[in-house]
């Protein structure tokens, strides 16, 4: 039986992934900014699958609060699940920094902030697994959400870098890549239904990727063929097209 | 999101704007800044129950918050769906205590329709076992009722169809059991005499249920099964069932893949089926274990079976009459028989004693038919309508699509204390369906 921490927990997403976890044995550990809101699905989970569910405040964009969140964990966990993120909106965050900063901060600043801490400590202990979910819209840059491109590019960076460097200290770090998921993220999108994926999808790709240490994961195989097209597409190409 | 919705009859379909929430305080939220909406659940009430221009969905609202394993109280969110209970509580040693022949409806929903299982004559409806609920009124306020702490709404809210609020937490006690499985009899009857009779005979069976072939004339007239249940002990089970005397059913499921034309249900078809199921007992007397779903879910084994009416869908007609007026029973079946209106499933059952303000079970005999929409069909259904009323007698509104406000004025007593009673929690009839707009229990 493993500890699992999952950052971002509220999120439906998150939610399918601490269920697959806590079906197959494992102690959950949920850590959300509304504490309230996390209640009714820490009693589920312990009810449900008989195992110890725990709640925890945490605030991606209060960057300053996160060694001393990692620190107040009661049982240090063995496995770290980023799961928050934010999608915003591409033409409200063109226009106002707010919103802007809201996208990168959560999407990038605050995961490196908090996967710092997490990474050290892994170090030390030469153990742990690190998955982060990130997502194909960081693979190339589109007009209609680069914002939320370009942060999630960056975490996609960090995320291959900090393999790099937690290989040599025993410690497996896997990249999530969903393509689009029908999560609350999206429920105002309308997504093409053989390329969308559902939360329980998105759980057990994370599931088996980190039980098989794989580094980069897509969750619905031939994501990572439609990214490949679309990466080789020429720059003076690509800029035409309305993506 | 814009969406096209129907319920399970697949009649009527229309366009909704549905919402989703998971958390308390955006349901709340949710609820005071919609206009007008319906709850809804998992949509499986037949008619127009759950539809609306506008619907709140509490499928992501399904979280466990309590379960005392020791006296069997269990509490959840109201969009949890039966199936899911029953998983977490039957390898504890726990059953529902009342359950419909669906076990994929949510806990609001069944406190909306104040569902009845075929142990109503022994253990009431579903509302019985109620300990407390949450519902969050039209304004946004939460109000935490039972039958002693604003029981006006708590009676309200018991087959209501959602007009009080919205169901958010609800508290129920379960059923102690040995083991997973039913001990169960089949016997046949000959013609309704017969199948009344045995009903009288065996009423101290905890379940009783009896499926009859309606389209028989002459001597077989009402020939049937009466299917009676009890929950095994250990005692009644093989070697093999007593090494896990709690286990689950194991998942399979067949679905049915597309709408039936709707020439493939006619006369004879429906004939040659109940020829067929009645045939299938050589025996007068069947008795065997089995485990739970096919005893109470025989249909959830076909996902989508509603698909077999076609796609202008069906109408499932149930009634009750009084004990004393079988009469009415014998009248409408016949009327159904003569017009060679045929129905794979009619299924009948006896009600015990029940108060209630507008929950669909009383004291009598109740029978349920599904008949694929046709032409005239609405016609026929009003003039069944008026030999019901004849004999004392109501319909149920979670299977409803068409009745109009007069029947249902009819056939509940104490419709206009209901009324009083949504005007109070719901004064500005915000929470309103297509079904309480028809009915006239909503427009204002």
């Amino acid at each position: 039986m493993s500890t699992v921490l999952i950052l971002g927990a509220a999120s439906d997403m998150a939610v399918a992934i601490a269920k697959k976890y806590a079906a197959e044995g494992n102690a959950i550990q949920l850590a959300a900014r509304n504490i309230q809101r996390l209640q009714p699905l820490q009693s589920d989970i312990a009810i449900r699958y008989n195992t110890t569910c725990t709640v925890h405040e945490f605030d991606a964009l209060n960057f300053n609060s996160h060694q001393a969140f990692f620190d107040q964990l009661p049982v240090k966990p063995d496995i770290t699940i980023c799961v928050f993120g934010y999608l915003g909106e591409n033409e409200t965050a063109r226009a106002s920094w707010v919103e802007s900063e809201k996208i990168i901060h959560t999407n990038y600043t605050g995961a490196v902030s908090i996967l710092n801490v997490v990474s050290n400590y892994y170090a030390a202990q030469q153990k742990g697994v690190i998955a982060g979910i990130s997502s194909v819209a960081g693979e190339r840059g589109r007009q209609s959400n680069y914002i939320y491109g370009s942060a999630k590019a960056g975490f996609t960076a960090y995320l291959s870098g900090l393999r790099n460097r937690m290989f040599h200290e025993k410690v497996h770090v896997v990249s999530v890549q969903p393509g689009f998921v029908y999560t609350r993220m999206t429920e105002n999108l309308t997504l093409p239904p053989l390329l969308t994926a559902n939360p329980e999808a998105v759980a057990n790709t994370v599931y088996k990727a980190v039980a098989k240490k794989k580094n980069v994961v897509y969750v619905k195989w031939f994501w990572r063929w439609i990214m490949l097209i679309i990466k080789s597409i020429p720059e003076f190409m690509f800029k035409k097209l309305k993506m | 999101m814009k969406k096209e919705i129907a319920n399970w009859g697949n009649y009527p379909v229309m366009e909704s704007d549905e919402q989703q929430f998971s958390f308390d305080d955006q349901l709340q939220q949710m609820v005071k800044d919609t206009h007008h909406f319906i709850p809804r659940g998992n949509g499986r009430c037949y008619g127009d129950a759950s539809l609306g221009g506008q619907t709140i969905s509490t499928l992501k609202y399904d979280k466990i918050l309590s379960f005392d394993v020791q006296n069997g109280v269990f509490e959840c969110q109201s969009g949890l769906v039966l199936d899911k209970i029953l998983e977490v509580i039957v390898p504890k040693g726990w059953f529902l205590p009342v359950t419909p022949g669906t076990k994929f409806i949510t806990v609001g929903g069944a406190v909306g329709s104040d569902v009845h299982g075929k142990n109503h004559h022994v253990d009431g409806s579903f509302s019985n076992h109620i300990v407390e609920m949450d519902i969050v009124l039209a304004d946004g306020r939460v109000l935490t009722c039972s039958p002693t702490q604003y029981p006006d709404l708590f009676e309200a809210t018991c087959g209501g169809m959602g007009l009080t609020g919205m169901i958010s937490r609800v508290k129920f006690r379960l059923k102690k059991i040995e083991t997973s499985c039913i001990k169960q009899k089949q016997i046949k009857a000959d013609n309704l005499e017969h199948i009344i009779q045995l009903f009288e005979e065996y009423k101290h069976y905890t379940y009783s249920v009896a499926w009859i072939d309606c389209l028989k004339k002459g001597k077989g007239f009402g020939r049937s099964i009466l299917i009676l249940g009890e929950h095994a002990t250990i005692n009644d089970l093989n070697d093999k069932q007593r090494k896990d005397p709690l286990q689950l059913p194991k998942k399979k499921q067949i679905t049915f893949p597309f709408n039936l034309p709707s020439w493939v249900l006619n006369t004879f078809t429906v004939k040659a089926f109940n020829f067929l199921y009645y045939g299938k007992n050589f025996k007068k007397e069947i008795n065997n274990v089995v485990g739970y779903e096919p005893f109470y879910y025989p249909l959830d084994a076909i996902l989508h079976w509603n698909r077999g009416y076609g796609k202008k869908g069906f109408i499932q007609y149930q009634f009750v009459v009084p004990m004393n007026a079988k009469q009415g029973l014998i009248e409408i079946l016949q009327r159904i028989s003569d017009k060679g209106i045929g129905s794979f499933l009619a299924v009948l059952k006896v009600f015990g004693k029940q108060e209630s303000l507008i929950s669909f079970p009383e004291e009598g005999y109740t029978l349920a038919l599904d008949i694929p929409v046709r032409k005239g069909l609405f016609e026929f259904l009003d003039e069944l309508d008026q030999i019901v009323l004849k004999y004392g007698g109501r319909l149920y509104m979670s299977k409803d699509a068409r009745m109009k406000p007069e029947v249902l004025e009819a056939g509940y007593p104490r419709l206009q204390e209901f009324k009083d009673i949504v005007k109070k929690y719901n004064p500005d009839g915000k929470i309103r369906s297509t079904q309480s707009d028809r009915l006239l229990l909503t427009t204002n």
